[in-house]
């Protein structure tokens, strides 16, 4: 195995792990620790993407999730400063069993389609700057120049929405 | 390898297809499994933070499976999708927190559960 | 313009590169820390008419390294109830993305680690994660003082890291590159600093820069008066020294930035390279010092109206009005 692989297997472990770790018990019981597992497996997460050329997308992986969102979430489970009785009892139900099996059931299918549709795929080698900050721009703003500016849009309703929403008593 | 000779290859078969030394599903099959932790958190996890966490999770799976499809056809279309959805999910943080803050407020509690105004 | 040849490259494996690299970068940053601390208390005691530190070696110079040697000889104290896992690894969180953001700078031309066409956001991205670490600490802690120090340095970096980013890419804007090496040379270039076209994005960026080291005016998050010492109130020993040392060479890394991007990093004439380099950042660290034992500290309502009524819209305009002249020249 290539030193690639390993790093590849090893990345993906880790961001695996540290996913399940969010929702698992760790995390799944106390907010704050999921909050930072998931700092950490999109630490893993931007290792792969490097892996797939993409380094500017993974800088902005953590730029904006490790250090913009997941600092959002962090800042609000602090302020709220949760109790066991605040957080609510999480329930076993069987429609739950139910949907967790169904969930895993529909990965495993996933996974076994996948490997038989995507085997016959040509690889088309890389352009030169691929992955680079004048690529992505030259792509977006040359084909997505209107869904561009429609973000811009959709950021700025988030933010007026936010303020609204968290001064208001609902 | 040495570099030189890589890029003489590289230009020596620029029309056939490339071997990347990471296949293609190896990537996929990693998206699908953080996309079915995610889902399930969303199912199974009743605390809000928590399901916001795991839409997260969902949202980076997608992200890596248009990555490597990216990296397969060789362009740049999917890191703009990439981005998109970073952006979008931003948005989302910030609207879902404050959500949570208001629920937060009304009922004292963050359970997804208690949240049943519309029941009756 | 030619790529100009990197450290990494003239040595025969990238990786031993890397590792001598930033064991380099560390070494700076620990030399600096110490300088910076003595130059921070002899800046004090000049401006507030005291000697400044005097018995250890010449001028004090050493004052720093007995201290050091003082707290690394210190047992290490856990408070009984900490958030343990939190409360360990949060200096090494702060620590970790400072030396990091550190090895991506140009101190000469080709006198640079990494030379990333995305270096100006990495910075920025590095820069972002220290709050995790400040956060994880108020956190850990599982003490009032230094929940509200944290809290408060949260708040204040998000909002200040918005006008930063602002000023920053007003300068990326007019040289067409995220490449910090290829900002430095474009100046070089052209013969002038980008302080001369972006006079508003330079002031904005140094007070925003102030901010988000917590330096004062702006250092509430660990406002002594009334926060004891903010979010590592409860650390002792080597700990504490993590977090001070982080702090310092985070005030040593926006100047360095600030130097790239506005003052032509390591361009000027006679002096060779790094020497021009540090003269500037250095002086942008006097200054910073100069200010800090001047201005009294902003109460938080003060601080975060600043931000919002004044620096940040100040910022999207000067955006604007750059994006324009820069579509007609």
């Amino acid at each position: 195995m290539g030193f690639e692989q390993i790093l590849f297997w090893l990345l993906a472990l880790g961001v695996i792990v540290t996913s399940a770790l969010v929702v698992l018990p760790p995390g799944g019981k106390n907010p704050l620790y999921g909050a930072l597992l998931l700092i950490v497996s999109f630490f893993f997460m931007s290792g792969l993407y490097v892996l797939l050329f993409a380094h500017t997308m993974a800088v902005l992986q953590i730029l904006v999730y490790a250090g913009a969102i997941m600092v959002l979430f962090t800042f609000v489970i602090m302020l709220l400063n949760l109790s066991k009785k605040e957080l609510g009892d999480e329930t076993r139900t069987i429609a739950k069993g139910v949907g967790v099996v169904a969930v895993v059931a529909l990965a495993v299918k996933t996974a076994l389609v996948i490997e038989t549709q995507t085997l016959n795929i040509p690889a088309k080698p890389l352009p030169a700057g691929f992955g680079g900050v004048d690529a992505i721009a030259d792509t977006l703003f040359h084909n997505y120049l209107v869904p561009f500016e429609l973000t811009g849009v959709l950021l700025l309703v988030a933010v007026i929405g936010a303020v609204v929403l968290a001064k208001r008593t609902l | 390898m040495n570099p030189v000779s890589d890029v003489a290859a590289r230009a020596a078969e620029a029309a056939a297809p490339v071997a990347h030394s990471i296949p293609l599903y190896w990537f996929l099959v990693v998206a699908v499994v953080l996309f079915a932790i995610g889902s399930a958190g969303v199912l199974a996890r009743r605390n809000a933070l928590t399901v916001l966490m795991s839409v997260e999770i969902m949202l980076n799976a997608v992200n890596l499976a248009f990555l490597a499809f990216a990296r397969e056809w060789g362009n740049m279309h999917g890191h703009v999708v990439t981005f998109f959805v970073i952006a979008v999910a931003a948005a989302e943080a910030a609207i879902g927190l404050a959500l949570v803050l208001g629920l937060f407020r009304h009922k004292k509690s963050v359970n997804l559960d208690e949240l049943t105004a519309l029941r009756n | 313009m030619s790529p100009p040849e990197t450290l990494v490259d003239k040595l025969d494996s990238p990786w031993l590169g890397v590792v001598l690299g930033v064991a380099a970068v560390l070494g700076m940053l620990t030399v600096n820390v110490l300088f910076l601390v003595w130059l921070e208390r002899k800046v004090s005691a000049w401006i507030q008419r005291r000697m400044g530190p005097t018995e250890v070696g010449p001028f004090g110079l050493f004052q720093t390294l007995a201290d050091m040697l003082k707290l690394l000889s210190k047992q290490l104290i856990t408070p009984r109830h900490v958030d343990k896992p939190l409360y360990h690894l949060a200096p090494l969180v702060v620590f970790v993305p400072v030396v990091a953001a550190a090895s991506l700078f140009p101190f000469s031309a080709g006198l640079v680690l990494q030379d990333l066409d995305i270096g100006l956001v990495l910075v920025f991205a590095f820069g972002g994660l220290a709050f995790v670490g400040i956060f994880m600490a108020g956190w850990g802690s599982n003490n009032k003082y230094a929940l509200l120090g944290a809290m408060r340095s949260v708040a204040q970096n998000i909002s200040y890291e918005i006008p930063l980013i602002l000023a920053s890419l007003s300068v990326v804007l007019m040289s067409g590159t995220m490449n910090l090496a290829k900002i430095t040379a474009l100046q070089s270039e052209r013969g002038y600093w980008f302080i001369v076209l972006q006079p508003v994005a330079a002031v904005i960026y140094f007070i925003a820069a102030l901010a988000e080291t917590n330096r004062a005016p702006f250092d509430i998050p660990e406002a002594e008066s009334e926060l004891v010492a903010g979010f590592h109130t409860e650390y002792s020993g080597m700990r504490f020294a993590l977090f001070f040392f982080a702090e310092y060479s985070n005030v040593f890394i926006v100047s360095m930035v600030a130097t790239v991007l506005f003052l032509g990093g390591w361009s000027g004439p006679l002096l060779p390279g790094p020497v021009w380099f540090f003269l500037k950042v250095y002086a942008l660290v006097g200054l910073t010092m100069w200010v800090r034992w001047t201005f009294p500290r902003l109460r938080f309502d003060q601080l975060m109206s600043f931000c919002w009524v004044v620096l940040t819209p100040l910022a999207i305009l000067n955006l604007l009005i750059t994006a324009f002249v820069a579509r007609l020249v």
